[in-house]
């Protein structure tokens, strides 16, 4: 009896503060959705009535969308250089027992792990000494750094679960390293690169502390810019701003796990 | 002969590695190189680059304010990366025990803030926490409140955003390794009379725990970088290490001091973060053996 009573408490705990974790973690997009339709002039809560004023407002704001275009462009560079070099980078550690492998698998994840504004800082001295002048090649070339984790750790995931069989089946048949990689490798890890291919992308696109840096007045980036604008102000256009990322992100998700099963690479088989 | 053959297993492992390396040679010239220059660059005395030593490091440690921002930084880490921890345990229980619809939805809902901007969700808790924001709002609204209170800009409601902004970083690992919780072990625990709570302290959580603290050094690593959310939330009177580090570098274009600033800074999360996971694999080795 005292058993039961005692379970009933911790369901009733684990219930209640699960739930409300999972307001906490809905409240914010809702809230941020909820404001962008606002026709009211500040960020009051709710808002004194409706409109799709301020996505209209947007439409006239060179000053956010001229950012909001380098950011896609800078984005998608960077992720499909880091896709490249990051998934021929994972089979080379995949395939190698080399000591050389277990140290370069540390080297491209360690972008992840030590605070990028550090990293960003320190590109910026060397194209300074060196005299390079900052441009969008510069900032792509930092962008490349922060994504490449990502690729290596989704990729070198699915290589893990490759049967190497396969590969060694297809040599020894006399298929060549190039013909092997593209009819057996490639297509059973796709789904590993699509999915890495769309976390990077959002990494690059959301990244800060290396754009803080690298980014000038020419290449303006939409996080830096949205942010200098909440410095300045709290204007509402940056809710618009928002529930256009919120839909563009919601529809990149369902594409994503179309096409790349990203449950399956969060749950983890 | 088989050292021979030893060589040419050698070298063809090597040969396995070529495709590494065009990355391998990029990280070398655009990260590795440049992390070498900021350590060259913190080693001059002045910002006109005119005579070397260790003045920059004994100016950090000589001046009480650069502690504090540093002990600062890392404090808000500890205290995000803690309270996920709370969070994120029991939506994990919840997760384990729901049928596939509720854990898509869970899953759903965990990847929402993760796959949003960091500006948006800041952004949202600029709204939430505003003087007119919903928390303000609801609580005059039920008499609680007489006036708007201070939320934005006070640390406290940096601690909460930075938490919900990071619970998925928690939770993802958390979930993992509530899923591979061996199930026979908790029915044979109930079976013995066990009650729920201490099914939980005395198997799940010990269990689970690689997953919590993998969850908890990520959390901790972003929440003390967090510039964005840290300016906008925090503040400009919350003075921490990566504003610290921005103001330095852009604004007084102290390079030598900045460069010192990043490495400090760098060594301290790299160090907690090293410290904490070594010291938790250790303890876990010793739950293991006992």
């Amino acid at each position: 009896m005292r058993r039961s009573l005692g379970d009933l408490i911790y369901f009733i705990l684990v219930g209640t503060s699960a739930g409300f974790t999972m307001l906490l973690l809905l409240a914010p997009t809702l809230v941020v959705l909820i404001i962008s339709f606002t026709a009211g002039i500040t960020l009051k809560f709710p808002p004194p009535g409706w409109s799709t004023r301020w996505y209209g407002e947007l439409l006239n704001s060179a000053e956010i969308i001229e950012p909001a275009i380098t950011s896609l462009k800078v984005a998608g560079l960077a992720t499909t250089a880091a896709a490249i070099l990051g998934t021929a980078g994972s089979l080379g550690i995949a395939r190698s027992s080399h000591h050389l492998a277990r140290f370069l698998d540390a080297l491209f994840m360690s972008p992840m792990v030590l605070p990028a504004m550090a990293f960003g800082l320190s590109l910026l001295m060397v194209f300074n000494l060196v005299g390079i002048r900052l441009s969008i090649a510069t900032l792509v070339l930092g962008h490349i750094i922060v994504c490449v984790p990502f690729v290596i750790r989704m990729v070198g995931a699915a290589l893990q679960q490759l049967d190497p069989q396969l590969v060694n089946c297809s040599l020894s048949l006399g298929a060549s390293h190039w013909y092997t990689f593209r009819r057996i490798t490639l297509p059973l890890i796709r789904r590993g690169i699509v999915a890495s291919c769309f976390v990077a992308f959002l990494s690059s696109f959301d990244n800060v502390p290396v754009s803080l840096f690298l980014a000038d007045a020419r290449t303006e980036v939409l996080p830096i810019k949205l942010w200098a604008i909440l410095e300045g102000s709290l204007d509402v256009r940056v809710a618009a701003v928002s529930g256009v990322i919120v839909i563009a992100t919601l529809a990149g998700l369902v594409l994503a796990e179309r096409f790349g099963g990203l449950n399956r690479q969060i749950e983890g088989h | 002969m088989a050292v021979q053959r030893a060589d040419s297993a050698a070298s063809a492992d090597a040969r396995e590695l070529l495709p590494a390396l065009p990355l391998a040679a990029l990280f070398l010239l655009s990260f590795l190189l440049p992390l070498l220059m900021l350590i060259f660059v913190s080693l001059f005395r002045t910002p006109q680059f005119d005579a070397m030593g260790v003045d920059q490091y004994i100016r950090f440690l000589s001046d009480g304010f650069n502690l504090k921002v540093l002990l600062d930084t890392l404090a808000l880490g500890v205290e995000v990366a803690t309270l996920t921890l709370v969070l994120a345990y029991p939506l994990g229980l919840v997760y384990v025990a729901a049928g596939p619809l509720a854990r898509t939805l869970i899953t759903f809902l965990i990847l929402l803030p993760l796959l949003t901007s960091t500006v948006v969700r800041t952004f949202a808790w600029i709204v939430i926490l505003g003087r007119e924001g919903i928390v303000n709002s609801a609580m005059l609204g039920l008499g609680l409140f007489h006036e708007p209170a201070r939320l934005l800009y006070s640390w406290g409601g940096l601690v909460i955003a930075l938490a919900q902004i990071q619970l998925p970083l928690m939770a993802l690992p958390v979930i993992n390794s509530l899923l591979r919780v061996n199930e026979n072990l908790l029915k044979a625990a109930k079976g013995l009379g066990a009650g729920r709570l201490r099914v939980f302290l005395t198997l799940i959580l010990p269990l689970t725990m690689p997953g919590a603290i993998a969850g908890w050094l990520l959390v901790f690593a972003a929440a003390v970088t967090a510039f964005i959310t840290q300016t906008l939330v925090g503040g400009g009177r919350i003075i921490l290490m990566p504003l610290y580090i921005y103001q330095q570098a852009m604004g007084v274009q102290d390079w030598p001091f900045s460069a010192a600033l990043s490495l400090i800074f760098t060594v301290a999360v790299v160090g907690i973060v090293t410290l904490v996971g070594t010291l938790s694999r250790r303890f876990m080795r010793g739950v293991d053996a006992a």
